[in-house]
């Protein structure tokens, strides 16, 4: 009886407990230097803040060969522009035309740009520049200074342009014709 | 009353015998076989890049380690397995990191799927479609890929139930992420092998999220960390990229599931039938839904169609090959492969997709592909 309770009890514990006890418990500090993204509503935003005055500087050094002087695109992509133009026959999709959350930008700056030397720029630049990013596409004005608390409370112009996924929207005409 | 009949001799003598190469540690093909990737860039930035698989020349399913597609955001890491570790923290009981080795302890599985990029076939929007198999549905492979599932590692660190999306990241220079469901894990493997061997530094060495049928983006290579969390961080590659434009302006968003597809790759674009009469047509489908139920072909532009022979195995999310005998008699004309999955979604034609997604959603596009076969045997694309 004792024996049948106590091996319940095991299976129990085993259910909720780790199986093969592998791996090891990392240290706060491993976690937070791997735990980079920011969510939209800017959980885990480093201190720091920037304004689009700042930020040009950084653009023009940084930034501009590859996305143009005013972010119109050069040998890369254009990430200001083209408001109004999704509905069109050549929609232009940029930061302000169609991101959905102003803290992508920032976490994507910081991890990802300048493209040859990603993770070169301080959480202040990474402010600033995205403050000069969105300042360029008209969202925030040249002196509004972006931080941890005013960035997630930037409305982007495409906020609401997402839907979800609603396939199978094709491949159906043919369904209810019987199968060879 | 019997002799041993000796073997015949060779049709041309060629004098004594040439001692071959000796044994070698790891093989190459022979230098006379060129199929090759196709690199493609959009950009000035080649470390942002793609290339693709020579579907043309692939035969059976399994697509050569060496040919499979590659789509880099920010090059290919050198990554020494030592010293890699995988990360599973958020919302767990217990963050864990694992090295490989402690991976390679877990249980594992293997399975044959496919992936490929959500961009394949991006050209197939335009007016003026690829002109071969390999430009057009290049950006898709098929591997046997051997790993964790991702239910288990997310079991060992005690997952909690608040935890509805999972964040997955790469150790690449951009540390490119994606948002996934959790739900999904029950079918996502952590994958460190490829058709027998490590994988590949292009495909994700020493570890890569492999996610059935999914678009390729969500598989995440050289993978390092995985969050649990209660939503989607969206990313820059869940909300300016990966995301499909429609008509009226507002764009789909995690649009994982690739839809079933198919390419006729013999005879295909760039190739050429090279006399009248007897020719076995072949090609690749697959679907993200599951297995594939049923390909038909038609050898005369879409008027009349035949169920294509379906190579087994036929298996759930993998490439399908199907064969269909073909006599051309010489004149002009248009192929065409169909393909319907075990769900009964049958591959749309290019103005059915169009119809409902407009011209620029850029990416999803499973349309009917169609070849033209001229009089003299030269096979082109078809403009739309």
């Amino acid at each position: 009886m004792w024996r049948v309770s106590l091996l319940w009890m095991a299976a129990a514990l085993a259910a909720q407990g780790p199986r093969y006890g592998l791996g090891r418990a990392p240290s706060p500090e491993e976690v937070r230097a791997l735990d980079i993204t920011i969510p939209p509503d800017g959980t885990g935003l480093h201190p720091g803040s920037g304004s689009a005055v700042q930020g040009r500087e950084i653009y023009e050094r940084r930034c501009a060969r590859c996305h143009g002087n005013k972010g119109e695109g050069g040998d890369n992509e254009a990430i200001a522009g083209g408001q109004g133009s999704l509905k069109t026959p050549k929609p232009l999709k940029t930061v302000g035309s169609y991101w959905p959350h102003a803290t992508t930008l920032w976490d994507y700056i910081r991890r990802a740009m300048p493209f040859k030397e990603p993770g070169l720029l301080t959480p202040d630049q990474a402010y600033a520049v995205s403050a000069y990013v969105l300042y360029l596409n008209g969202i925030i004005g040249d002196t509004d200074r972006l931080d941890a608390s005013t960035l997630p409370k930037v409305r982007m112009p495409n906020r609401e342009g997402f839907v979800p996924d609603p396939r199978p929207d094709t491949g159906k005409a043919r369904r209810k014709r019987a199968p060879q | 009353m019997t002799s041993c009949r000796k073997t015949p001799p060779p049709a041309v003598e060629e004098g004594p015998s040439r001692l071959g190469k000796p044994v070698s540690a790891y093989g190459e093909r022979s230098p006379l076989e060129k199929p090759a990737r196709a690199p493609r860039s959009s950009t000035k930035t080649q470390e942002a890049a793609s290339s693709t698989t020579p579907l043309q020349e692939q035969t059976g399913i399994l697509t050569p380690s060496s040919l499979h597609f590659e789509r880099h955001h920010a090059g290919v890491p050198q990554i020494h397995p030592e010293r890699h570790r995988l990360l599973i923290h958020g919302m767990v009981d217990r963050p864990l990191a694992f090295t490989m080795e402690e991976i390679r302890r877990l249980p594992s599985i293997s399975r044959i799927l496919f992936i490929e990029c959500a961009g394949n076939g991006g050209a197939e929007w335009g007016p003026k479609p690829a002109p071969d198999a390999q430009r057009s549905h290049g950006l898709a492979s098929c591997s046997e890929w051997t790993g964790v599932p991702l239910k288990l590692l997310l079991e060992e660190a005690g997952i909690q139930p608040r935890a509805t999306w999972l964040l997955a990241e790469g150790a690449d220079a951009c540390r490119m992420q994606r948002s996934i469901p959790a739900g999904a894990a029950e079918s996502i493997l952590i994958a460190y092998g490829q058709n027998g061997e490590a994988l590949r530094p292009e495909q994700g060495y020493p570890l890569r999220l492999v996610a059935p049928g999914w678009e390729g983006n969500v598989c995440v290579k050289w993978l390092h960390r995985i969050k649990a969390f209660d939503r989607p961080h969206m990313t820059k590659d869940e909300t300016s990229k990966y995301t499909d434009l429609m008509p009226d302006g507002t764009a789909r968003q995690f649009t994982f599931l690739l839809d079933a597809k198919s390419v006729i790759t013999r005879p295909s674009g760039g190739q050429k039938v090279a006399a009248p009469g007897f020719h076995e047509i072949t090609g690749l489908a697959w679907s993200g839904r599951g297995r594939i139920e049923r390909v038909e072909v038609s050898t005369d532009g879409g008027r009349n169609w035949r169920n294509a022979v379906l190579d087994e195995p036929r298996l759930p999310q993998a490439f399908t090959r199907f064969h269909m005998p073909w006599t051309w008699g010489g004149r002009e004309t248009i192929l065409l492969s169909r393909a319907t999955d075990q769900t009964g979604y049958v591959q749309p034609a290019r103005e059915e997709l169009v119809a409902v997604r407009g011209l620029n959603s850029l990416y999803h596009n499973n349309a009917v592909k169609a070849w033209r076969i001229a009089a003299d045997g030269s096979v082109t694309h078809v403009e739309g």
